[in-house]
């Protein structure tokens, strides 16, 4: 019987449907789209610069001090090195130094790399747009090479192989300085690193800055998002038995970049409030449909009452009436959406210069959106409560009819 | 014993400042099986009496009983579930549900009393062969005409063998030769199956069939005579 009341007014019924299978549908792309964005965002951010998970002296994050230390790196590197969930690793040494070419002088982060463990940690290589990548032979003193990002080299209006001067404090407090000549010249996409660092080998970076053997960052990459809490808590319990005088401590990529993580929140939030305002739309066109229907069945509900229905009996037809008009919707709107969502994932989306955000954080081109249980179900599931709230409106106020002025309603 | 019992109803109706006493003090008693018609001019408060007896209404005063149960102390679900067992109802305007067929129709108050299926359909076909529509059961009510869609509300009235059939002016919307058909039925229902009914009327026609006619005017009992 309800199903057959449904399909009274087939018109209504079929915008209904649709409406809640439209939302459903965007629903379950937006959602799909938004956490895979967030995934390329994270793993772009952890590609160029941080690493899924970092190894530091504890207070390194913060501070940024050349002498909070990890002094044995390679003891630390074999306790990463046994986990099968760890793709690579690699070590950094970073000083804030002034860097200055002929005409000009700059405040940058000075960053050794290990050429060959970075190639595999980062996309440092990848990025390289005139010129060569690090190899292993630029790590002795005699010819020292730099990588220099692309705006930062434009300030410095320095080219391939002009020599920069750099200069800072060692470790130990002495003076560290030296000259490198430009090897290769990076782009990687994000503003903010490509005009603020210099890369040179780990081993004369360790020369230089007086390190002793010692690193700032010992960074990981694990071979996927979801390993990394699991990886920390390893390495957290493996690293307990190091004997450092500063404690070391994991950080994973939400405490090295807070910022990626405010920014996701934000963009969370932002389209919470969006799909929220769509499903309140729908919620409204379906009060809407019962509401009328109450209306226009008013004298019906009284006939009802008159042969015995039970209030509470009346209230339940309406509720299962409202709640199958749903449920098609919802399901139409889930399968279609994951087909959808299905496609682009596997074709992926071009993004070039749409998203503001994506560009800050070095994405562009082409983007897969993430189908997942939550981005497929969440969305759909609030509009189904909420269009029950809706619908359970007019379903209570049929309780208050009185059968005799049911009845008489015209 | 009777079947229903009315004692002393008052009923004031108040539209906006004007207040319109529908019922003055009306008591009446109903034999078992009897087949009674409410005569009287339309505003008499006919439907007004039979919405009372029904427990569609309430009374502002008075009791009424029906088989021994009171309605004035119950609530809206006990009133209802009162009407389920208890009343068939017909009304002026055909009352079917559109949405469907003739024999669920009548096997819907069998489905609201919870009886099982194969039983309600047995019980709605032979009610429904018994007032001539034995064809019919598959029909919508769009597709009957006024006088099958009154057989089919008798049927749906009379299936559940209740102690009262109330029925306000039914045959009203019906051409006379059609309204004569229903009322037999009515009449062959009440004797085969030993029901009570009372319907309003104004029609002579009509009062010819009853066993007892009661005159309502201005809301008060003007006339009660016995037939037979
Ligand atoms: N819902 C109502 N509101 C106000 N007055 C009503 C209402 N229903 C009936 N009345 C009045 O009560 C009186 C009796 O009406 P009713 O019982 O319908 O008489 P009948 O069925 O004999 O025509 C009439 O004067 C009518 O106008
Ligand atoms: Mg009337």
């Amino acid at each position: 019987m309800a199903w057959r009341n449904i399909w009274r007014n087939p018109r209504r019924t079929i915008l209904t449907i649709s409406a809640v299978a439209f939302a459903s549908i965007l629903l379950v792309f937006m959602l799909s789209f938004q956490f895979g964005s967030y995934d390329a965002m994270i793993n772009s951010s952890v590609k160029i610069q941080t690493g899924h998970l970092q190894i530091q002296a504890k207070g390194y994050q913060d501070k940024q001090s050349i002498q909070r230390v990890v002094p044995h790196p390679d003891e630390v590197g074999e306790i990463v090195n046994s986990l099968p969930e760890v793709d690579a690793y690699t070590f950094r040494a970073k000083a804030f130094s002034l860097v200055s070419s002929k005409e000009r002088t700059y405040g940058v982060v000075v960053t050794g790399i290990d050429p060959a463990g970075e190639a595999e940690v980062s996309t440092l290589k990848n990025s390289i747009r005139r010129g060569r990548y690090l190899s292993q032979d630029d790590q002795n003193r005699e010819s020292p090479q730099a990588l220099v990002g692309k705006l930062l080299a434009r300030n410095l209006r320095v080219g391939l192989g002009d020599e920069l001067t750099v200069l800072g404090q060692g470790r130990d407090g002495s003076i560290a300085a030296t000259v490198v000549k430009i090897k290769g010249i990076y782009s990687s996409g994000l503003d903010a690193f490509d005009r603020n660092a210099i890369h040179i080998p780990l081993k004369l970076f360790q020369d230089i800055y007086s390190m002793q053997g010692a690193v700032h960052q010992v960074v990981v990459v694990a071979k996927s998002l979801k390993d990394v809490s699991e990886i920390k808590k390893t390495v957290s319990a493996g690293i307990k038995n190091i004997d450092t005088k500063h404690f070391l401590t994991v950080l994973d990529w939400e405490a090295l970049m807070p910022g990626l993580r405010q920014a996701i929140e934000m963009d969370l939030v932002s389209g919470v409030i969006y799909y929220l305002i769509l499903i309140m739309v729908v919620a409204f066109s379906i009060l809407n449909t019962f509401l009328m229907a109450i209306f226009e069945r008013t004298q019906e509900f009284g006939v009802l009452m008159a042969i015995g229905t039970s209030p509470g009996r009346l209230t339940r037809l309406l509720l299962i009436e409202s709640l199958s008009m749903t449920m098609i919707g919802i399901i139409t709107g889930v399968v279609i959406g994951c087909l959808v969502t299905g496609y682009f994932q596997i074709h992926g989306i071009d993004i070039s210069g749409a998203s503001e955000l994506l560009g800050q954080y070095g994405i562009s081109g082409r983007l897969h959106p993430k189908l997942s249980l939550l981005s497929a179900t969440s969305g759909p599931a609030v509009v189904l409560m909420i269009t029950f709230l809706a619908a359970l409106y007019p379903a209570l106020k049929v309780r208050g009819l009185k059968p005799v002025e049911a009845l008489t309603y015209v | 014993m009777h079947i229903v019992e009315c004692v002393d109803i008052n009923k004031t109706y108040h539209q906006g400042k004007v207040e319109v006493l529908a019922l003055k003090g009306v008591s009446l008693a109903f034999e078992k099986g009897s087949f009674v018609a409410l005569a009287g001019p339309s505003g008499s408060g006919k439907t007004t009496l039979l919405n009372i007896i029904g427990g569609l209404d309430l009374a502002d005063s008075g009791r009424v009983v029906v088989d021994g149960n009171a309605f004035d102390k119950m609530n809206r679900s006990q009133r209802a579930d009162l009407r389920l067992n208890k009343v068939g109802f017909v009304f002026q305007s055909y009352n079917l549900i559109p949405v469907l067929s003739a024999l669920e129709n009548v096997e819907f108050v069998m489905l609201l009393q919870g009886l099982p299926p194969a039983e309600r359909r047995k019980r709605a076909k032979d009610i429904l062969d018994e007032v001539g529509l034995e064809d019919m059961y598959d029909r919508r009510p769009a597709e009957l005409s006024g006088g099958q869609q009154q057989r089919v509300a008798v049927a749906r009235a009379i299936v559940s063998n209740p102690s009262i059939v109330l029925a306000d002016e039914p045959t009203a919307n019906l051409d006379s030769s059609t309204g004569k058909g229903l009322l037999e039925i009515m009449k062959q229902m009440n004797e085969k199956k030993n029901v009570t009914f009372i319907f309003s009327t104004h029609d002579n026609m009509v009062m010819d069939y009853a066993d007892r006619v009661i005159y309502l005017r201005d809301g008060m009992v003007a006339d009660d005579r016995v037939k037979r």
